[in-house]
Parts: C-alpha cells; structure tokens; sequence
C-alpha cells in the first residue's frame, strides 16, 4: 500500500487536553505545504474529560470529505486506541504511550457502555487481554504498524528553561504524538514549526516549549524505527493562494460580504462560533476606504434573537441571527410574522442531532421538512441549502439577495458537518457576487402603501426611517397600508400576493442556483442529495469514476421553493435513483416524491450521528450496482 | 410650523371599549409627541399583542404591531440599526410581565434608548379578563371565577432590579402628567419605563377609574373624593442618581424608591421614581467599539458598491486563513 500525499489521520484524546490544537497543527502544517486538507471534528457535548476526536484526510487532490478507514492513528491517551484502532488500515499506523499498554478496559471512564461492552466481546472473541495492550496486539495482527512514543520520557529530557510543568506537559502528548506522525510519513518539520507558530500565534514560550517536545518526538521516531513505512507526505508547490478555515468562519464571512450589519444570537452548538467569529471581526474597512462594522447583540434567547434581527430589518439594516433546532424551535412564530410582514431576515440555521436537546454536538439533517414548514398558517419562505464551505461562504450573499428582492424570511439551512469541518479552498472572491437589495426604496411619497398590490406581489419597500414611507405593520392580516383587515376579499387577496411572491422567486432564480448537476446525467445511477454529503458524494464519485462505473450526483441547493419541474425531469430519466441524506426517514426523497411523484428506488439514510464518509457512498453505489442493495440503506459508520 | 396632535392620528377606527384607559395613553403619546415636534417618519411605535397592542394603527407614525410579548426585542433591533429613531414600545400587562417578562429584564440589562409604555390594567384586556401578572392576589376581577390566586408582582421593583434607568409611574386619566411623563422618558437617554396604570371598565371593576380617583373615599368635612393616586413631585421626591455622588447617597435614592415602589391600596405613587445617568446607553457601549456607530449605523452603512458589488474589502480577514 505504498502512496504519497494521500493519508486520512486521526488524532484523539481527552476534551480539554489539546487534542484541536493538535489536529490543528497537523492540518496547517499539511495546508503550508501545498496540500489539501479537509478536517472534521468530533466532540462531546461537555467541556472536559470525555473523548474528543478530529479526523483529517490529506491529498494532493482536492479532499471535501471523511475516510471511514484511518492510516495513522495518533493517541496519547487509552480511548483513542480502544474506539479507533479497529479503523486502522492494515500497512498503517497507531502512535501511542507505551506506559498505558497495561490499562484495562474497565479502567477507562470516559467510554460510553455501549462501547464497552462492544469492546468486551470483541477482545475475548479473539481471547486477547482486555487491555489497550490487548487492541493493539489485534491491530498488530491485521499488519497495523505499532510506534509507541514514551511521551514521558522524553519530556524529562526538557531541562532547565526549557522544562513544562506538569499540567502543560500533559498537553503537549498530543503535540508530540503530531510530530511522530509528521516523523513517520517523512513530513518536514520545518513545517510543524510554522504550523505552531501559525496555532498559537504570539505565544512566545509555548511556540518554544511545543517546537522543543515535536522535536524530540520527531527524532524519536527517526531514531528507533526504520524508515520503510509505505506512506509518505510531501510539500508542493502551489501558486494558487488558498485558505483554509471552517464552515462556521466560511458562513460569517459570506455574512460581512452580504453586507450583514447586525447579528444577533443565544449560545447554541454549532453556531455560535460564526457569531463569535463575527464579534471579533466587527470592524472592517470598505473598499471606499470608508470604515464598515457589524453590531453583534448577545440576547436573552431565541426569539429575542430573530425579532431583534426582524427589527432591524425593518430599519432597512441587512440583519442575520444564527442557530441550532432548539433555537429555530423557539423562532417559529417570528418567522411567520416576517412571513406576514414580508420583512427580509435571514435565519442561518445549523442543524444538529435532534429532536429535543438531541445530540448537542452531532450532526443530522433532521430538521428539513420541519423548516419548510415552521410556523402556523401558509406564507412564503426561501429555504436554501449549502452542500460545502464554498457555498456557505456564498449562498449567504444569496441568501440576503432572496430576502430583499422577494421580501421573505429566508433560511440557510447548514448543520454540524459543514459548522465544524474545515477545508483548505481557493480563496473567497467577494467581487464575483452581486448585492441586490430589491425595491428598497430611499424616498416614498404621497399615497405609498407598504403593501401595494402588484403583479409579482412584491411591493416598494421603505425602512423605518424614510421620508413618506410611513408604514404599518401587525400580526394580524392587513390591508395595503399594513393595517388590521379581516375582510374576507382584502384576505384572498393579500393570501394571494404574498404566495405570489414565491412563483416569481420560483420563475427567477436561476437554475445553477437551485441545483447542480455533477456527471452524466443519463448514468446508470442518479444520486441525489442535499446539504453537507456533497462532499463524500464528490469524494466517492471521482473513484466510482475511475473504476468507470456510470454515476452522477444531483444536488439540490434550492429546497424552498422546490424546483420540481427540474427534477422531474431529471428524475423520469434516470435509470436507477438513490436518496442520500443524514436522517431516519429519507425526508428529502420523501419531499421531492410528494412534488414530483418519482419516488427513490434506494434511500440511503444515517442518523447515528455522525456524517456520511466517501467509503460509505462509495460501497453503497457498488452494492445497489451489485442489484443487492436494500431499498432502505442505513450507513453507521462512526466512532 | 409646530405640529398638533392631529398630525399624528390616522383615520382607522379604534375599536377599544367606551372609556378604556388605552385612549388615555394614546391620546398623551400623541401630544407627547407633538409638543416635541418631532417629524413622524422619524418616529416609530412598536406594541405587543393585546388591547393595547393596537395603539400603533392610530398613530401616524411608523407602526409596528409585533407579537404577544417580543415589543422589546423588536424595538430594540430597530433602534440599534438606526438609533436616529424616536423609538416607543407599548404593550400590555401580560404582554410585558408575563409572556415577554424575560425580555422586559434583559432590556433593563442593555439600556437602549427607547421608551417603553406599560398598559397596565391588571387583566388580560383582549382575551377576556383573565388575571394579569400584576393582579394582586385574592383579587377577583370580573370575569375570573375565583380570586386569583397568584400573586400580583411589581412592575417598578422588576424594573429596579433589571437595570432600567428611568423609572416612573403615571395614569392613564391624567393627561397632563402622562404627557410630562412621556416627554421626559423620550429624551432620557437610555431605557425608559413608564408603568401605566390604566383602567379596564370592561374587565377591571375592581382598580376602576372611581377606585383611583377615591370616589368611594369622601372628606367627610368637603364631601370631596380622596383620590388614592398622588404625586411624588409634589412631595419633593427627587429621582435623579447623577454621576459624583456617593455609594451611601445612591443608597439612600434606592432605599427611597424601594419605600414608594411598594406603596399601593390607599396611596399609590405617580411621577419620576428614578432617573440614572450613571449608566451608559447600549448605543454609547457600542459607541466604545463602533467609534463611528452615530454616523454610520448599520441601517446606514454603505453595503454596495456603484455596481453592485460587496463593499467590504475582506483582504485582512481572508489573510488570517491563508495557508498557500
Ligand atoms: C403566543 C400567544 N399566546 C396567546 C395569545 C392570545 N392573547 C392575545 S392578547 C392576550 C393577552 C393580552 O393581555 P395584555 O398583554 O395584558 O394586554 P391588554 O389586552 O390587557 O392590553 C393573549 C393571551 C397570543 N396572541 N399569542
Ligand atoms: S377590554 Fe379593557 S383594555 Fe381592552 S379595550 Fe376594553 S376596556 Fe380597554
Ligand atoms: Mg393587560
């Protein structure tokens, strides 16, 4: 198995003990050196102790998605080789501590019972020790290659100055088992040392402390073992500039180019880091040379969030809010007042495992036929769906667009893949997006109505503010001046122009916005899918590809309203379709049978938790190719 | 030319009970409003749900009706998008206390500059009498079928203790003092809460506008009512807690607003209980790290190039992620 610049790593270990930092650290490093890297993050919802992992697959191709195999497995601790060496390729690695080798299962906390016991009968199964020794004398079998690091030991060799404490030594184990694995795959550490700079930027003694500890780890590895393991990594060269960052820094990003001024927020995983990201980037300039800034507002809950943002709106700001299901739980009934109102906010809505609390910090698309649908009654809505960072960054500029011109609410519906996965990617280009603000008007007069009958049902619209554009707005149904009506004509009619709104939205978006078409479409198989396993789709489809096995992908971008006519026909003529998405019950195939009537002849559905990988799609087209694919697929790879 | 209430009434049809208290406070909203001649595209009143909650469609300003208890979070948005605004919140009782009581105490913790309006009528007006958050306990209003049995809470010591930093209490039937109230509330600078109170002949026939004025509580020697609603500036109260004085000083202010906050049944307080100007305003804490937010709020920023394109230049943000 010998390859270069084509690795998937995982490194894991105890919340709180580095373990981000670490694959931070290996990411950029990769990323320095010209290399592409996609990196997901796995975490518990809990501040210590429990165990946190972050998988990066690396290429000199451009990588969207997650391995379900790992080729070097990086640990400092016990969990990460009880819950991950069993997904160690054969020909590949497991970095360790040796002096945990004796550590039995039953003496490890944080794993949950479910995986213990697993591992309980998976151990006695093959009468090895229900030890850490006992899983890598398994892996050993199989032809994983075994790197014990002494972490400790070489630690002590730190003098003087140079000496951490305890508490940072600690940390540093992971740091260290980095470096052993950059030492394996022949990685230069010149490039660790810029990745550490780069990590803990302006932290003089830290740079140092870890610089000093990789080196010894790294030199360890030289010296004690033989330089023969089959994969390598190598720096190129690339012109090209390229960022790399995550889904939740892509999406504010998008935001400030928007031209969002005001975001506002209540804690939740996964959004609030775009808020954060927000609040420390608030001041910036204007290409005018003119100052720009955002207002952030921190609020007491949910719905404080989006009325705030809607009130905003209203001033004619471009206003944002951020969150997760339990969030937008709660926004429901503000959504449908800037339904009725036709006020243009943006609800950046990242789902998460679910329903209730769910899993905090887990991914899912669960939550798709409950935003085309949230809030009492009919009114229109735009509900746009990103499938990887690129698009977060802009669908958000699209997003503001929808909402001014047609004067809807709008959702961009995320999740926790594309929140917390980070990506190397050419660099964002502002200029190639357009800012379109619809019929904001600057001046009314004499007679405006805010809510003026017209052929496309979109109606000038003054801000708060404006001179002879007074307008009134309520809950209730109202006329044409936004007053209180419950006359049954003027209902019809107001029914009928805001509904109208959404046929115009429907006719006038493009149609490379509403969906993308990757492949032939007339192949064998037609995959569909929205949303975050893009990128594993991607993945799988350039291997399917190259064994020269007839697949395309249709990813559908606009959910709401749903181009149907356009997947029909895409539909009606393709051979074999398969649904992919991260639910129990195949929402999306369901959705698009009830607008098209073409029903999936396989949905594919994982709900455990975690996203689809590439080796998950790639072995579910073969086996529907095979002809023995259930109708009903449920994927469950995941640790 | 200065403008008369007039200018600020619209011709829809009010549809409040004959002798609501709400006419009292939508008439001194309007004179308020014209005695500070302030133009009426500037100006915008936000409401809850409710009674109450109509008191935009008959002013002729902008109007905004938002939802059964979020007036607050609304207002405050579009404040801080545009703090050019004369922004005025109203709402009712259970509108503010009960179903929005978390954002009335957040708003207290933010200090925006808005004016916010309590109808206070102790009854859930719209919804057919039902006790309010502020009903006192054992009272049995109209259309309840036992006395209530909760406990009525205090608006002002709620207010207090959020942080608002104007504080007062008025009357719905005493133009002259609402109006002198409101005025005072718009230009503090910095969240202002006027609790209202506000008879509802349909469902209150207990905190009537008989009960207020005292007509049941003659001088046996003039024969005359002794109103039980009194004025605090009459009786030398002084609310102000200016910037200088002194840890024991503000205690004392906060010791004798404690004293007229809780006073209630036979005297009832109504004026200025508190007016801070110790506490900064949202806007001027976003002021600290907006240095130019007056003049370039976001309602106000440029968004857009000539040709459409995003005027942010996001160089400095996409170096910090550059890897190649
Ligand atoms: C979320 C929600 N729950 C319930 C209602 C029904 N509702 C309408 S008005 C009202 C009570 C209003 O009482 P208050 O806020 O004191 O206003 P008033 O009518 O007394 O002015 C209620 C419960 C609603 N509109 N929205
Ligand atoms: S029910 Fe009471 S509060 Fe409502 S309009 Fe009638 S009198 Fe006024
Ligand atoms: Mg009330």
């Amino acid at each position: 198995m010998h390859r270069k610049n084509e690795l998937s790593w995982l490194v894991g270990g105890a919340q709180g003990s580095g373990v981000d930092s670490a694959a931070n650290i290996f990411a950029k490093a990769c990323a320095f050196g010209g290399l592409y890297v996609y990196g997901q993050r796995e975490y518990y919802s809990n501040i210590m102790g429990e165990h946190s992992y972050y998988q990066v697959t690396v290429s000199d191709r451009p990588v969207r998605s997650t391995r379900s195999y790992t080729d070097i497995l990086v640990s400092a601790d016990t969990e990460t080789v009880f819950l991950h060496a069993r997904d160690v390729n054969p020909g590949g690695a497991i970095i360790y501590d040796p002096k945990l080798t004796e550590t039995a299962l039953s003496k490890v906390a944080a794993l949950e019972h479910r995986a213990r016991h697993d591992l309980q009968r998976y151990l006695s199964s093959k009468n090895l020790p229900e030890t850490m020794g006992g899983m890598l004398q398994d892996a050993q079998a199989r032809g994983v290659r075994l790197y014990p690091v002494p972490f400790d030991e070489l630690l002590q060799k730190m003098t003087g100055e140079k000496a951490p404490q305890l508490s940072v030594a600690k940390r540093m184990a992971n740091t260290m088992a980095v470096a052993a694995s950059c030492a394996l795959v022949r990685y230069d550490l010149k490039l660790i040392e810029r990745a550490l700079e780069d990590v803990f930027q302006g932290k003089k003694r830290v740079i140092e402390l870890n610089l000093r500890a990789c080196e010894l780890a790294y030199e360890h590895i030289l010296k004690n073992f033989a330089q023969d393991f089959p994969l390598v990594l190598e720096p190129l060269t690339v012109s090209e500039p390229r960022i790399y960052l995550t889904g939740n820094q892509a999406t504010a990003l998008g935001k400030l180019a928007a031209g969002c001024t005001v975001q506002t927020y209540y804690p939740i995983s996964p959004a609030t880091d775009e808020s954060v990201y927000l609040e420390a980037h608030q001041l910036f300039e204007r290409g005018s040379g003119e100052p720009g800034a955002i207002v952030v507002v921190q609020v007491e809950d949910e719905i404080s969030a989006i009325t705030m943002a809607t009130g905003a709106a209203l001033a004619g700001a471009r206003a944002a809010t951020s969150t997760s299901g339990p969030g937008f739980s709660l926004m429901v009934e503000a959504l449908g007042w800037a339904g009725i109102n036709e006020v243009p906010v943006v609800v950046t809505l990242y789902s998460r495992g679910s329903p209730s609390t769910g899993l905090p910090t887990r991914h899912e698309q669960g939550d798709l036929r409950f935003v085309l649908h949230a809030g009492h009654g009919e009114f229109p809505r735009i509900v746009i769906a990103s499938g990887d960072l690129e698009e977060c960054f802009y669908d958000e500029i699209r997003a503001f667009n929808y909402a001014e011109k047609y004067q809807v609410p709008v959702v961009h519906l995320l999740d926790k893949a594309l929140a917390s996965s980070s990506q190397t990617l050419t660099v964002f280009d502002p200029q190639r997006c357009r800012i379109d603000r619809g019929q904001l008007v600057s001046t009314a007069g004499e007679g405006y109505k805010r809510f003026v009958y017209t052929e496309t049902g979109i109606s000038p619209r003054s801000a708060l503010g404006t001179p002879g554009g007074i307008f009134w707005n309520t809950g209730d149904e109202h006329d044409e001046l936004g007053h209180i009506t419950e006359d049954p004509v003027e209902r019809v009619r107001m029914m009928e122009k805001r509904a109208k709104k959404l046929e115009v939205a429907a006719r006038e978006i493009p149609l490379s916005e509403k969906l993308t078409i990757f492949g032939d479409p007339n192949a064998e198989v037609l995959l569909l899918s929205w949303g975050s396993p893009k990128g594993a789709i991607l993945d799988a489809l350039e291997v399917l590809h190259a064994e020269k096995h007839s697949v395309c992908f249709v990813q559908c971008r606009l959910l709401c309203p749903l181009p149907s006519d356009d997947l029909a026909q895409l539909l009606q003529k393709a051979k074999r379709r398969v649904c992919i998405e991260n639910n129990y019950s195949g929402q999306f195939a369901g959705l698009v049978r009830e607008a098209t009537g073409i029903a999936m002849d396989h949905r594919i559905v994982k709900f455990n938790g975690r996203p689809i990988t590439m080796n998950e799609v790639y072995e579910s087209v073969k086996q529907i190719l095979s002809g023995k694919a259930p109708r009903r697929m449920v994927l469950t790879h995941g640790a | 030319m200065a403008r008369k209430p007039q200018d600020y009434k619209t011709d829809v049809h009010n549809n409040w009970c004959p002798g609501c208290g709400d006419f009292g406070i939508l008439n001194a909203v309007q004179m308020a409003l014209a005695e500070l001649d302030l133009e009426p595209h500037r100006v915008a009143v936000f409401s809850g749900i409710g009674c109450s909650g109509k008191t935009p469609h008959y002013i002729n300003t902008y109007g905004i009706h938002t939802l059964h208890g979020r007036v607050l979070p609304y207002a405050t948005g579009a404040k801080l998008a545009n703090p050019d605004l004369t922004v005025i919140a109203v709402g009712g009782d259970g509108d503010g206390l009960g179903i929005g009581a978390g954002h009335f105490v957040n708003a207290g913790r933010r200090n925006v500059d808005i004016t916010y309006i309590l109808h206070n009528n102790g009854v859930y007006g719209l919804t057919k009498g039902q006790a309010s958050p502020t009903l006192k306990l054992g009272i049995q209003t109209k259309s309840l079928p036992q006395p209530n049995i909760n406990q009525g809470i205090n608006p002002l010591m709620i207010a207090l203790a959020a942080g608002y930093t104007f504080i007062a209490r008025s009357y719905a039937y005493d133009m002259k003092h609402l109006v002198s109230i409101i005025k005072q509330a718009i230009a503090h600078n910095g969240s202002a809460f006027i609790d209202v109170l506000q008879p509802c002949p349909t469902y209150n026939d207990i905190n009537t506008r008989e009960w207020y004025g005292g007509e049941d509580r003659k001088d046996p020697q003039t024969g005359k009512p002794l109103p039980r609603v009194y004025k605090l500036e009459k009786q030398g109260y002084d609310p102000l807690i200016t910037p200088g004085m002194s840890d024991a000083e503000i205690t004392a202010k906060l010791n004798k607003f404690i004293e007229k906050a809780l006073e209630w049944g036979d005297r009832i307080p109504i004026g200025i209980l508190l007016k801070n100007e110790t506490v900064p305003s949202y806007e001027d804490r976003i002021l600290q790290r907006i240095p130019f937010y007056r003049e370039m709020p976001p309602a106000k920023q440029t968004i857009a190039d000539e040709l459409g394109r995003p005027a942010i230049d996001l160089t400095k943000f996409l170096e910090e992620l550059k890897v190649t």
